[in-house]
Parts: C-alpha cells; structure tokens; sequence
C-alpha cells in the first residue's frame, strides 16, 4: 500500500500547480496509470478521497486512464499487449522485447476553476 | 469564474527517480557498488548478508542499510559480525524511499567496495522505488513457493538477479527450483538466477562472484 505516498506526490504537485494558476477550486485531476506501474487504481483513488478533504480539491474527481502493457519485439518488430507479463513474442517467441507503454504513473492534467 | 485545463504530464514518481539517479550518480564515481535486496518478510535477507559478510571478509569493504517497519535487531545482527551498519525505521511505511537513503549519505564511508540496501520485507511496493542502486535483487525463498514471480510481477520484472533461498529445505518442500526460475525468466528474460542456503552456505561463492565482477565492470567504466 504505497498509494498514500503517491497521492502525497500528486498533492505537492497539485498544490504548486494551483498556486501558480492561482486556482480557487480544482475540479477533476486525470492520471495515466500503466499495468506496470506497481499502483492499483482502486487504491489510488481511496488514497485521493482520504487526503484531498480540507484541500482545494476537495470536490474533485479523480479520473484513472488505465494503461495496458504493450511491447514490441525488437526481432520481428510484432507489437502487442500483454495481460500476462509473460515477456515473450507471441509472433516468433524472441524473448527481446521492448516496452513502449504500461509503466507509467502519469498526472495528466488538472482541470480547475480560476477567478 | 471559469474553468480551466492544464496539461501537466509529470511523472509522480519523478522526484524519487531524480534522488535515486543523484545518488547512484554519486555512488559510481565513488566506485561503489549498491545492491538492493527485494523480498517477502522472512526470506532471509539479513541471513544472506551475514553470509556475504563472512565471505568478503578482509578482501572487501562492505557496508549495510537496513530497512525495517519497526526495531535496530537487523542492524545489530549485522554490526555484530563487524559490518558498519544503518537502520532506516520507516514506523510503518511500505518500502524505502530514495531521500531516507540520500539522508544517511554523508555518514557512508567513501572507502567502501559494497554498500547492500536491505529493503522493507514487502514484494509489492519496494519495487516500485528506485533507490540509486546499480544492482536489484530479488530473493525468493523456498518455503514461499514456486509460483512467486507471476503472482508479483513487478518485483521480478525489475530486479537484475534472481536468489533462491533457503535451498537445503528444498528436498522436504514441494518447490521446484527449476520452475520458479522458469516463471521468473518468463516476466523478465534477462534475470540472473543463484540458488543459495544460508544455513549450508551453498551458492554463497557464486553470488559473491557476481558481485565481484560487477564491481570490476563499475570501476572499469570510471576508469
């Protein structure tokens, strides 16, 4: 359960942010979080409900894009998803395979109201 | 009032990857080689430093952070054979993060050949954190089973070698070293894998081995 530590990431960013566009309010918070980013979305958003009380966001929403781990393989250049994370080519079975998306933990964008 | 939308796109580990990258940085041009060890509570993390310890003897200079929820007791089994050691108590938190490393830097020697990061018993989230090491380990007991590596995926994927422990209970256990090694190459291909037991002192000299030479290739680059 290292989402709480994440989430304490994403506020010290939100809160810059904020400042910075002088926001009153932030509404909606998007984040980009990959299959192999070693974060559960579920948890994430608890973490996000339990810390944004008594903060600009605490009336915000927050929206997780999943993103699913996809390789391509540098023999055969086969690109693929991979639910499993069984790291071999499912078109030549080379076990070279590069990945292109599905470790990210992205903050997105930030929607917020502004004077 | 309006509304309005910022694209930021920043990483939300970023801060932790920027202080890992300083002190590995650091460590490099000091010529010391860091090693992570990744593992489930009671995998014996501590017993296989104490082997490590005993194998580098004079030869090498090693030092030890020990990561624990709560209690010095890993630190002391390490003082006690001689080791300078750290003892990060996290009071509750999950994994290790780069910046409780980065605190404890001025007091590392800078003689050292091996400093070794024993990270909080967890398979979960200290996989997630990069701490400046060059090496990740991942150590998988046999007890635990043979079907780990598929059900933490992420410890595996990112880890650079693969230490089977605790070996000399194999023969009464139903873990097949051939198929947790088989699981872990099929999430990580490029895993290196020692089988070890602490108590028999097995795959010891292997492991050591490894080390050694990654230390050479480390120098080898600075040089």
């Amino acid at each position: 359960m290292h989402e709480l530590s994440i989430i304490t990431s994403l506020f010290e960013i939100l809160e810059e942010k904020a400042k910075e566009k002088k926001a009153r309010r932030i509404t909606c918070v998007k984040l980009q979080v990959g299959a192999l980013s070693g974060a559960v979305p579920e948890l994430l958003k608890t973490a996000f409900d339990f810390y944004k009380k008594d903060t600009l966001a605490s009336q915000a929403e927050l929206d997780i894009d999943e993103i699913p781990l996809k390789v391509k393989c540098k023999k055969c250049q086969h690109e693929t998803f991979k639910d499993d994370f069984i790291f071999v080519c499912s078109n030549c079975g080379s076990s070279e395979l590069k990945i292109l998306a599905g470790t990210e933990l992205l903050l997105e964008k930030i929607e917020m109201e502004i004077e | 009032m309006k509304k309005k939308e910022i694209l930021v796109l920043k990483d939300l580990l970023g801060s932790n990857k920027m202080i890992a990258s300083e002190i590995r940085e650091e460590l490099t041009e000091k010529g010391i080689l860091t090693i992570n060890f990744l593992s489930s509570p009671g995998a014996g993390k501590t017993s296989l430093l104490e082997q490590l310890a005993e194998q580098f003897q004079s030869q090498y200079k090693m030092a030890v952070i020990e990561g624990d929820i709560e209690t010095e007791r890993d630190a002391e089994r390490i003082r006690a054979k001689g080791i300078p050691a750290w003892q990060i108590t996290t009071g509750g938190a999950c994994h290790l993060e780069a910046r409780m490393v980065g605190k404890l830097f001025s007091e590392i020697p800078s003689n050292l050949d091996f400093l070794f990061i024993e990270n909080i018993g967890n398979l979960v989230c200290p996989a997630s954190y990069d701490l400046g090491e060059h090496i990740r380990c991942v150590l998988l007991s046999s007890p635990e089973g043979d079907d780990k590596p598929k059900k933490y995926p992420k410890a595996f994927t990112t880890s650079d070698c693969l230490v089977i422990t605790k070996s000399d209970l194999v023969p009464i256990l139903p873990f097949d070293i051939h198929k947790a090694q088989n699981e872990a190459m099929e999430v990580n291909p490029q895993i290196k894998t020692f089988v070890t037991s602490a108590v028999q002192g097995t795959g010891i000299k292997e492991l050591t081995g490894f080390f050694i030479e990654s230390l050479q290739k480390l120098r080898k680059q600075n040089a």
